[in-house]
């Protein structure tokens, strides 16, 4: 029982980093109705500026643990931020008005020149960082919860909470939603369209920011091509949950999370990506908007 | 207060509105009649940044707006409530109203929404409720409410009547005689209801293919031949 309980904790674990990273790819699709493929991109690099961070504040002998942490988040979804920022300026805003098509080729073109841009300035080889938090939680004999997961899960619930005030209850989130519903008429009562659009995608790149320092710090290896693989299935938890709504997605890189390490843990580690596409297929043939998703309809 | 002078206005290659010239003082009434496709609604939509006029000028208390984009325009002090009531269909009437009050100063906001609601009293019952699950009259008036709550000195207003009961078209008809003469609201009025809208306007403007082929006092339209022909066969 304590392995399956075991499995459990990891399998949230991993569903929070990639409902976080989901959280992107499902707001841009609301506001601007296209997929950021170069998403996952954006979360690699939060991977590895949160990694020079680490090194920075290791050479200039930063030593507390908790401060070098949050100084490291907060570098991270800065620049990371910076990135998504960019991103939208130099590849999607000038296709706003083209053929659905346009955007997606850029969003792909932009995802292979980010890899090869940090493949390139980085290095190819995977790059590895000494574990920073070693002590493991007992709950039981055999059942252990560690520093990390501790870690992620208490951040992804923090950052959910503020996440859902600010979309929910202040002026920002309700600008934001207002644009996701109707665009136009957003300008009209006198959003700045433009700028709303931008604050989407450095609300999404910050929070890829926190899963790519999390990621570092439970896995401590990264690499150039880190943002593909996680990238797609984070993509396939925001289609899952339904694509554009912001729960759905959390829900969405939950389940992912689960139905990876529960196949790994009882059938072996072999096929659990083909798992987690299987369910993909499975649920959007019995539900084609996703599990929390609205029917196409109500968009007008 | 609001001169439009000369424009033209295309969508690719078909042009929509042929040398336009309207103009509307503080204070008044203003509408603008004519036949599906006439063009009323570009104008409108034009007046706002959206689609650009391709040459002319409009200007807005003096200051020259043909080339600002639309959320500046809105700014200044011009609320559209646009063709099909464009209600934030996952916001709550509420929100939708706070939404309407964003470009507004946050100090008149608790009594703005009071005024709102003493307009349309239903809009208060049904503050908690989604602005997609209401009835076509109660979108509309909460169009109105919503474009109220930015405290314009110009409301425009794309075919409020259209698809509504004609108990509840009196009704709005009657809330836009009581905002124009307790606030002075100044409002620009496009209709498909001629009637209707002539007969609460003081003046008018007919447009026909994308051209103001008529314009005079409401009173006046309403006896001119032409339009009785086209507009108010059996209406009256």
């Amino acid at each position: 029982m304590d392995y399956f309980f075991q499995q459990l904790i990891n399998g949230i674990t991993l569903g929070a980093i990639y409902g976080l990273i989901a959280l992107g790819y499902t707001m841009v699709y609301g506001i601007v109705g296209m997929i950021n493929f170069a998403h996952g991109e954006i979360y690699m690099i939060a991977a590895f500026i949160g990694f020079l961070a680490f090194l920075l504040l290791a050479s200039l002998g930063v030593t507390s643990v908790i401060v070098t942490l949050i100084l490291v988040l907060v570098i991270s979804m800065v620049f990371t931020s910076v990135y998504g920022f960019a991103v939208e300026r130099v590849a999607y805003r000038p296709l706003r008005n083209a053929p659905k098509l346009a955007p997606l080729i850029s969003a792909i073109g932009m995802s292979i020149f980010l890899q090869n841009y940090v493949q390139l300035t980085q290095g190819a080889r995977v790059k590895s960082l000494p574990p920073v938090f070693t002590q493991n939680f007992h709950l039981t004999d055999s059942l252990t919860i560690s520093t990390v997961q501790l870690l992620i899960l208490g951040s992804t619930a923090l950052l959910l909470l503020g996440f859902s005030y600010l979309i929910n209850k202040t002026p920002l989130g309700r600008a934001q939603r207002a644009c996701e519903q109707d665009r136009k008429m957003a300008a009209l009562v006198g959003v700045d369209v433009d700028k709303t659009i931008s604050l989407t995608f450095v609300l999404g790149a910050a929070l890829a920011a926190v899963a790519g320092v999390m990621v570092i710090l439970y896995y401590g290896v990264l690499d150039f091509y880190m943002g593909f693989l996680a990238g797609m299935k984070a993509f396939v938890a925001a289609v899952l949950g339904g694509i554009g709504s912001l729960s759905g997605a959390m829900l969405g890189g939950l389940l992912i999370g689960l139905i990876e390490s529960f196949w790994a843990a009882y059938m072996g580690g072999d096929y659990k990506n083909v798992a987690v596409f299987a369910v993909l297929m499975l649920v959007l043939v019995v539900r084609p908007n996703g599990l929390l998703g609205r029917k196409q309809v109500e968009k007008v | 207060m609001l001169n439009i002078s000369h424009i033209s206005t295309f969508y690719g290659a078909i042009q929509a509105l042929d040398n336009i010239s309207l103009n509307a003082e503080k204070g008044e009434i203003v509408t603008l009649i004519g036949a599906n496709g006439a063009g009323k609604t570009t104008l409108l939509s034009t007046l706002c940044g959206n689609p650009r006029a391709k040459s002319g000028t409009i200007t807005f208390n003096g200051q020259d707006i043909t080339a600002l984009p639309t959320n500046q325009i809105v700014r200044l002090g011009l609320a559209h409530a646009p063709e099909g009531r464009r209600i934030f269909p996952r916001m709550t009437i509420f929100e939708n109203l706070q939404m309407g009050a964003l470009v507004a100063d946050k100090k008149h906001f608790a009594a703005d929404l009071e005024y709102v609601f003493t307009l349309f009293p239903r809009l208060k019952e049904r503050i908690a409720q989604k602005g997609g699950t209401l009835s076509g009259g109660e979108q509309q008036m909460l169009a109105i409410g919503r474009a109220l709550m930015a405290r314009p000195q110009l409301l425009l207003l794309d075919e409020p009547s259209l698809g509504l009961a004609p108990l509840i078209v009196k009704k709005i008809f009657h809330v836009l005689k009581e905002i124009n003469q307790q606030q002075g609201m100044t409002i620009l009025l496009v209709e498909q209801n001629a009637h209707h809208a002539l007969s609460l306007a003081h003046r008018g403007y007919v447009l026909v293919n994308g051209r103001i082929t008529l314009t005079g006092t409401g009173k006046e339209l309403l006896q001119s031949d032409e339009v009785k022909a086209a507009y108010l066969e059996g209406a009256a």
